[in-house]
């Protein structure tokens, strides 16, 4: 075949993956949606007072982050049915990879939390503040803005590990450059343009956060 | 099948996959050390040129996905007349991609050994490689080893992926037994479990072995 690039096909191919690339990043958004609620739920967890809750979420946590995402995507998608519970590709893949990165997002959190001065604590109980107010007036809005910069990170990873759903068949990127290549026999192009595209958006994404982060701190007059 | 029949029908399987596993885990790491070391070394250059190159580099792989890179490398590059076997298309893929974010760590690391030893350095009239090699590296080696830690954990996980181009390995002997038993719990429960162990209970702790012997040797333990 030899390395010859074709313009046409590229044109041909283009309308397709752009296509594709609104799936992708709808599967991106969503398993962040699911890893943002999930990931918290996670690191308050943490912080009960019940000491089996803290433990049994402190293991499945490590257990996630230390496992391939594929293999829990395959995971979730294939062990449903034996089970008699058919998950979809887009349900299994979107509940596999907002698992995965709740698991990261409630570390990001945990730090966050961790780094809120006890004094605030101490404060609360003096103004004898409900245990709900205290985190979700006091506490948690002064967690977030430490735990910008991680959040920010695990977006562009979120978005970066879409093409594992390829596996089971989400018709994101991937999926659609593969089903191009078999159709064709040409890889040149559909390859490299996925690898254009997810330059083309994560790059400039990466910048935004920086900004966006260093304008909240700004704000909040952490800087 | 009960379970532990299940495990004695499979168990080699599930064993000569962690072994390609681990081989693409050691493989890949060593060219991830290397590459971050470089990437990293030339990051901090005063050349505009050779910093630029490392840029790029380090931007095109952290900025697009693995999986993007492994099939480039295992589809593409025959194209322009380098055809890799599949094992080494996976490790080269793997250590690639982590070596770009290693580099990362190895140009903070360096930046964090305290300007003095640097004049130091110079003031005993060291040459630059003496001076990188004898003093900065060792120093900036221990700032940066607990990252690394995490970093070939997610080098572990990331070596899953070279299933995909068929690699016989952990991922992908799960895979084929799934494929002949449907009994999708055992098969890919077990594969998560062995993963789980190499990266809990050999990786995490033969880095904080690790570290804790670098700092005997700088005298910080």
């Amino acid at each position: 075949m030899g390395f010859n690039w074709n313009w046409e096909f590229t044109w041909e191919i283009l309308p397709k993956l752009m296509h594709a690339t609104l799936n992708t990043l709808m599967a991106a958004g969503f398993g962040y949606a699911i890893a943002v609620v999930l990931g918290m739920v996670f690191a308050l967890a943490q912080r009960t007072p019940y000491w089996a809750l803290t433990k049994v979420v402190r293991e499945f946590i490590e257990f996630i982050r230390s496992t391939p995402l594929i293999l829990q995507i395959f995971f979730v998608y294939y062990v449903g049915p034996q089970f008699g519970l058919k998950l979809g590709p887009w349900t299994a893949g979107m509940i596999a990879i907002g698992l995965h990165y709740s698991a990261y997002l409630s570390e990001v959190y945990r730090g966050g939390l961790d780094a809120v001065p006890k004094g605030q604590w101490e404060a609360c109980t003096a103004l004898n503040m409900s245990t709900r107010d205290t985190y979700w007036r006091i506490v948690i809005p002064q967690a977030i803005p430490p735990a910008l910069a991680g959040m920010g990170n695990y977006l562009v990873g979120i978005f970066k590990d879409t093409p594992m759903l390829s596996v089971i068949g989400v018709a994101e990127l991937m999926h659609t450059a593969n089903a191009i290549g078999s159709s064709s026999y040409r890889y040149l192009e559909p390859y490299t343009l996925v690898g254009i595209i997810f330059l083309a958006i994560s790059l400039p994404t990466a910048a935004l956060i920086r900004v966006f982060e260093d304008r909240v701190r700004r704000k909040l007059g952490l800087k | 099948m009960s379970y532990i029949e299940f495990l004695k029908e499979y168990g080699p399987r599930f064993w000569d996959g962690t072994l390609v596993t681990a081989g693409q885990f050691f493989l890949a790491s060593a060219l991830a050390i290397v590459i971050a070391l470089v990437a990293g070394l030339m990051k901090l250059s005063r050349n505009g040129l050779i910093r630029g190159i490392a840029v790029v580099y380090i931007e095109i792989f952290r900025g697009t996905s693995l999986l993007v890179q492994l099939y480039w490398i295992f589809f593409v590059l025959p194209l322009f007349g380098l055809t890799l076997p599949k094992f080494t298309a996976g490790f080269v893929a793997v250590g690639m991609n982590l070596g770009a974010y290693g580099a990362e760590l190895v140009r903070g690391g360096i930046q964090s050994v305290p300007k003095g030893q640097w004049e130091a350095a110079y003031a005993l009239s060291m040459s630059p490689m003496r001076r990188m090699w004898r003093i900065i590296l060792p120093q900036a080696f221990v700032n940066m080893l607990p990252p690394w830690g995490n970093l070939l954990i997610e080098l572990l996980k990331n070596t899953a992926l070279v299933a995909l181009i068929s690699v016989s390995d952990l991922m992908f002997e799960a895979k084929q037994i799934n494929g002949s038993t449907f009994l999708s719990a055992q098969t890919f429960g077990t594969a998560l479990i062995i993963y789980y162990v190499f990266a809990r209970f050999i990786v995490t702790p033969f880095m904080r072995w690790l570290e804790l012997v670098m700092r005997r040797k700088l005298g910080r333990a």
